[in-house]
């Protein structure tokens, strides 16, 4: 058998997984944080915008976090897709364990848009349309994580929960789309504050270790989160037991 | 031997439940009771000035409805969970999806058609302007079944559950904003001169969509849900 | 066991079955056969998983692992619908509707066996005169009666028949052992639950006992 198969196949085996995710989830954090410090310190660097001063760098933050939070609830739904065909266990544990970390990363942007956005508008929000279709996203993503609490069965609940992300990934992009129709209906075509600003050379670099930084920073988010949950359903089991008593 | 046909299980279901509302007649009024409750408490917060609530009218018409067909989800599958009907319609030599479709269409027609007949008297209650009375109702027309079919996923996702209340209206909120929106947003258009008609293909192409593939995603929950 | 006259193939045949709740055991690995016109009975402690192994059985829940073969074929939904019949805990009955309305759905929804009514079914469980009377009104022990009679109207082969003789007297007992006498010498088979020895089906019966896995 191809040996990358083999191992994604050994992979889903509880233990295994167990021993994955402990031994690279630090390393993912470690990663992420160096970047992320690189990153932050060149986007200090890099000259302020002329049009909106320094308030511009939270740029630097809140489009990873953008990007993430639409990323994230792809994979979610990827993964509930696989669980839900192929019923695996593990891949319900990483669908499920995306939704909080998703969660986060809506958080982060709506938080940090509210703040870029504070010094133009005036207002602490805005009814901006992408502002507005990441706060839908965050109730997405709070429904999901709540249907997934709400039912006592641990993998019926998974897959209602993750039947739900399905639905939910097919109807975000017609969610986007009515968000910024109904955008042009009631306040004209205004110049959206996050538009598809053309990005200056000298921003590319802070911009993309941040991005790659929050890769990794997710990463070691969902290892935890999932090895937390794995541990969590397998208490019974015996290999449990025997790594609760050697730590 | 073979089974019953669609037709005639489908028929089967949708008499039963033509019965069961004629027994509880007074139950079809209450989503049209919850809607008129709404468009009481907006007109007494707005100040009851017929200019100022002729603007949002129509808004708070659609919000009225979403509100009562929100609450009235809960009905649409619990009796039928609680009683063990809903295991039978597992068990049954038809689709599931389609006694699921043949329920919501029992569904809209006992609870969101009387609201839709009473759209006309909430509207002069909000002083609705005459020429968007059109408009209006056929965005609920189109609007409102489309709200059952997504409905219906999240009540079946939901079906096994106690107490419910708050989680439904959470995971409902998110599928119902296009509707929404397209659904008060061809109203706007009209009030602003411009054509409606484009929101309202919109929404029946979602319609269209949501026909095949609702009852499928609701199957498919309930049968999760029951596990 | 000996071959059936009907049909040399069992009517239903397990191989490996097995189940488990949030990563708990409930039963297997279980393998047995149920031949046309004969009945299993299944016996059990309190949650030893007979209810779970009849609702596996007959579709509403998924084994972890093994298969079901009916009429040695392997059992895909469509065909699993046709052959089964289950009874199970709640007798699926609406409440506000009478026990005629009540059988008429049920048969447009499975299918009836021809040539017989829902008026005579009624006849049979001795709910005669019970025509109209709503659901509601009717005791435990009638409501029984009305599921039993929507089983004989049914047109599958199998019954999965979970406590049959739950809130019935003495009568109704009798009633049960009757319609699965009657059902088994028409070529029918029944897997019944009951979790005590107080009754059971005076016919060609095996058991299967299912006990705690450890």
């Amino acid at each position: 058998m191809n040996p990358v198969l083999l191992w994604f196949h050994q992979l889903g085996s509880p233990p295994i997984f167990d021993r994955f995710a402990a031994r690279w989830a630090p390393w993912c954090y470690a990663v992420a944080f160096l970047l992320m410090g690189v990153g932050l310190w060149q986007a200090f660097q890099v000259p302020a915008d002329y049009q909106q001063g320094d308030s511009f760098r939270i740029f630097y933050i809140h489009v990873p976090s953008a990007m993430m939070s639409m990323l994230v609830f792809g994979l979610m739904a990827a993964y509930a897709a696989i669980a839900l065909i192929w019923r695996i266990k593990l891949c319900e544990i990483l669908a499920m364990a995306c939704a909080p970390v998703g969660a986060a990363f809506t958080v982060i942007t709506l938080v940090t848009g509210s703040i870029w956005g504070k010094p133009m508008w005036g207002a602490w929000w805005d009814w901006d349309p992408r502002l507005t279709t990441e706060l839908i996203l965050l109730f997405l993503y709070l429904g999901v994580t709540g249907l997934y609490h709400a039912i006592d069965d641990r993998r019926a609940a998974a897959r209602a929960a993750g039947l739900l992300a399905i639905v939910g990934v097919a109807l975000l992009p017609v969610i986007k789309y009515s968000v910024v129709w109904w955008n042009s209906l009631h306040q004209g075509q205004t110049i959206s504050l996050f538009g598809d600003s053309k990005m200056d050379p000298s921003m590319q670099l802070p911009f993309w270790l941040m991005f790659v930084a929050v890769q990794f920073w997710f990463a070691g988010s969902l290892l935890s989160r999932a090895r937390a949950d794995n541990l969590r359903r397998e208490s019974g089991k015996d290999w449990v037991a025997k790594l609760a008593a050697k730590s | 031997m073979n089974g019953p046909s669609l037709l005639q299980a489908g028929s089967a279901l949708l008499v039963r439940d033509l019965r069961l509302l004629w027994r509880r007649r007074g139950d079809a009024f209450q989503p049209a009771l919850f809607a008129l409750l709404v468009v009481v408490l907006f007109a007494l917060a707005l100040g009851g000035e017929a200019q100022a609530l002729g603007k949002v009218a129509s808004a708070v018409m659609w919000v009225a409805v979403l509100l009562a067909g929100l609450l009235s989800l809960d009905t649409l599958f619990r009796g039928d969970a609680d009683d063990g009907s809903l295991e039978q319609w597992i068990l049954a030599p038809v689709p599931l999806a389609w006694l699921v479709a043949v329920r919501v269409l029992s569904h809209w027609l006992t609870t969101a058609l009387p609201l839709i007949l009473a759209a006309p008297l909430l509207g002069e209650l909000l002083h609705l302007p005459r020429d968007q009375l059109p408009v209006l109702l056929v965005s609920l027309a189109l609007g409102t079944p489309l709200l059952s079919l997504l409905g219906a996923v999240v009540a079946a996702l939901t079906v096994g559950m106690r107490r419910s209340g708050i989680l439904v209206a959470l995971l409902a909120l998110p599928l119902y904003v296009p509707v929404l929106i397209f659904g008060a947003g061809s109203v706007a258009r009209s009030a602003q001169g411009l054509d409606a008609v484009g929101a309202l293909l919109f929404l029946g192409a979602g319609l269209v969509l949501a026909l095949v593939l609702a009852p499928l995603a609701a199957a498919a929950a309930i049968r999760i849900a029951l596990h | 066991m000996s071959p059936s006259p009907h049909s040399p193939l069992p009517l239903l045949a397990a191989r490996g079955l097995t189940f488990t709740r949030n990563d708990e055991p409930v039963f297997g690995p279980l393998d047995f056969v149920v031949a046309a016109g004969e009945a299993l009975l299944v016996q059990g402690d309190n949650g030893a998983g007979k209810t779970t192994l009849l609702r596996v059985l007959a579709g509403l829940l998924r084994a972890d692992s093994g298969e079901i073969d009916i009429d040695g074929r392997t059992a895909q939904a469509s065909l699993r619908s046709r052959a089964i019949a289950y009874l199970g805990h709640l007798p699926a009955m609406k409440a506000d509707l009478n026990a005629l309305e009540n059988l008429n759905f049920l048969c447009g929804l499975h299918g009836r066996r021809a040539r017989q009514l829902p008026g005579d079914a009624l006849g049979m469980v001795g709910l005669a005169g019970h025509e109209d009377s709503l659901a509601r009104q009717l005791s435990a022990g009638q409501k029984k009666r009305l599921s039993l009679a929507r089983l004989w109207l049914s047109p599958a082969p199998l019954w999965l028949l979970d406590e049959p003789y739950a809130n019935l007297d003495l009568e109704g007992i009798n009633l049960v052992n009757r319609m699965i006498s009657a059902h088994l010498r028409d070529g029918g088979a029944a897997l019944v639950t009951t979790h005590g020895a107080y009754a059971a089906p005076p016919v060609q019966t095996r058991m299967l006992a299912l006990e705690r896995p450890a």
